[in-house]
């Protein structure tokens, strides 16, 4: 009742002190499919479920390279998403050419935090409605933030975002105080077997989940997908479930490469 | 420069130029490309540093060797890099070596008007597979070689190339019997610039030396002499 005389514009008020329009934003997040990140002392990962709006169309693509030690996983409108990614690219490119040196995950955060302010506060411009979680890995140790359309940002031990992630929050709440000490293959099944709670009736399969990693001696990388299919097998395997096609499988994976190539 | 008077004026003006000598060479086969590059800078007669790279590897399959002045070649190595990773991106694939070859030229000509002092050689594998070499001059005239070498000790070693890869002036061998090995390519690309060496005073110290095939780049250095 309330809230329709206060959300006609960013810079209203309400009485309780909150800003609507960025609250909407940040619902256009919850909106998008989910993806999570975690990490341990040498590795941080993201885990996404790739929908795909009807079967003739492709699966959008959620995870993205910004340089050599740092990516995002997105989470809501992917257009606004390749703003930022473009933003972030040009930043750590910058950085590399001027300084000859990786810019840290936390400084090019913090000026994502500020640009996505700057939209919650000026005439004409909207909040952008979509949130990343970005991880990398510099100065020795692995990072994973989260930031939103408010423009705040937080980092994390492990997060998860976008439609039923409350589920794989939950599992990842449970299980983050051993993440530390994982390595790199005990890291990634815990981040597919958290995707798997927030899946819902949706079967996860290569083409629909999208995995990727950074670390020390890990460039950031966005696995194949038959390597996302070796991590399904293991949560099948343990599960006791139908074993994979071998079939169609080199016709489905020129068919994921090319996805890869024309969605960015 | 002559006054109206036609006196000669004495005073040298500024030159924003130097040369750092050194030596660049690079030789391509049927499926492989050899690119070597010393590593020594100096200024006048003295030397000033004995390692000062002036190899890039721009993607797996493409390198660059430039000679000339060493602040151009820093800095013209930091963009190709730059503009690399931006094609990379936003194509989602590595430049082929055409595209590295073509944009260094666009590069070098952009500044027409106050050129890099480079020389630069451009080596690699192109989209079929075939080994190629691209040679410039300061300002981007680009043209594909089998081989070519520049800087201090150019004059010394394209003779060699000429008669150990083209095979020009020589009585003992046909060209239909002669097969480019990368056995004998890595020799010769060693040898020649060794002895260039011998005899340049700008070229010395150490050798940056790469082969590049279809299964990526395989770098390597050794020493030359330090005097």
């Amino acid at each position: 009742m309330f809230r329709t005389q206060y959300d006609s514009d960013i810079s209203i008020y309400s009485p309780e002190g909150r800003l609507y329009q960025i609250e909407y934003a940040m619902q256009a997040v919850a909106q998008g499919s989910t993806a999570l990140g975690l990490k341990s002392k040498t590795h941080a990962v993201v885990v996404t479920l790739m929908r795909s709006s009807d079967e003739l169309s492709s699966h959008q693509r959620k995870i993205f390279k910004v340089d050599g030690h740092m990516g995002i996983a997105i989470s809501g409108l992917t257009a606004d998403a390749r703003v930022l990614l473009k933003f972030m690219r040009n930043e750590t490119l910058h950085h590399k050419f001027v300084y000859g040196s990786n810019l840290p995950t936390g400084e090019v955060v913090s000026s994502l935090a500020m640009k996505s302010q700057r939209n919650t506060q000026r005439w004409g411009r909207r909040p952008y409605g979509v949130g990343l979680l970005v991880i990398g890995y510099d100065g020795d140790k692995t990072h994973l933030y989260q930031t939103s359309p408010s423009g705040n940002c937080f980092s994390y031990y492990a997060q998860a975002i976008g439609s039923r992630s409350q589920s794989a929050r939950t599992y990842l709440e449970k299980n983050f105080k051993a993440f530390p000490e994982l390595g790199l293959e005990e890291l990634v099944l815990h981040g597919v077997k958290a995707l798997k709670e927030s899946s819902g009736k949706e079967t996860l399969t290569k083409l629909n989940v999208g995995i990727a990693v950074v670390g020390k001696e890990q460039k950031f990388e966005i696995l194949k997908p038959n390597k996302v299919q070796t991590y399904l097998d293991q949560i099948l395997q343990t599960e006791g479930e139908i074993e994979i096609e071998n079939e169609n499988e080199n016709e489905k994976d020129e068919e994921a490469e090319t996805l890869e190539l024309k969605l960015d | 420069m002559e006054t109206y008077l036609g006196e000669k004026q004495q005073a040298s003006q500024w030159s924003p130029y130097i040369n750092n000598g050194g030596s660049c060479l690079a030789v391509a086969g049927d499926d492989f490309a050899v690119i070597a590059s010393d590593t020594r800078m100096s200024l006048g007669y003295s030397i000033k540093t004995r390692y000062s790279t002036k190899y890039l590897k721009i993607t797996e399959k493409c390198s660059i060797v430039s000679s000339g002045m060493q602040a151009d070649i820093f800095t013209l190595h930091k963009v190709l890099k730059s503009r690399a990773q931006i094609y990379e991106q936003k194509h989602g694939k590595p430049m082929s070596t055409d595209a590295v070859a073509k944009l260094v030229s666009r590069l070098l000509y952009y500044r027409r008007f106050f050129p890099y002092y480079t020389f630069n050689i451009v080596a690699g594998i192109d989209d079929e597979g075939v080994g190629c070499v691209f040679s410039y001059d300061a300002i981007g005239t680009l043209e594909r070689v089998k081989y070519s070498a520049s800087g201090s000790g150019s004059s010394l070693i394209e003779p060699v190339l000429d008669n150990q890869v083209a095979l020009k002036n020589r009585n003992d061998i046909k060209k239909e019997d002669f097969k480019l090995t990368k056995e004998y390519a890595i020799d010769l690309v060693k040898d020649a610039i060794t002895s260039a060496g011998e005899r340049d005073i700008y070229t010395g110290d150490f050798v940056e030396i790469s082969v590049i095939d279809i299964n990526g780049t395989h770098e390597e250095k050794f020493e030359l002499r330090f005097d």
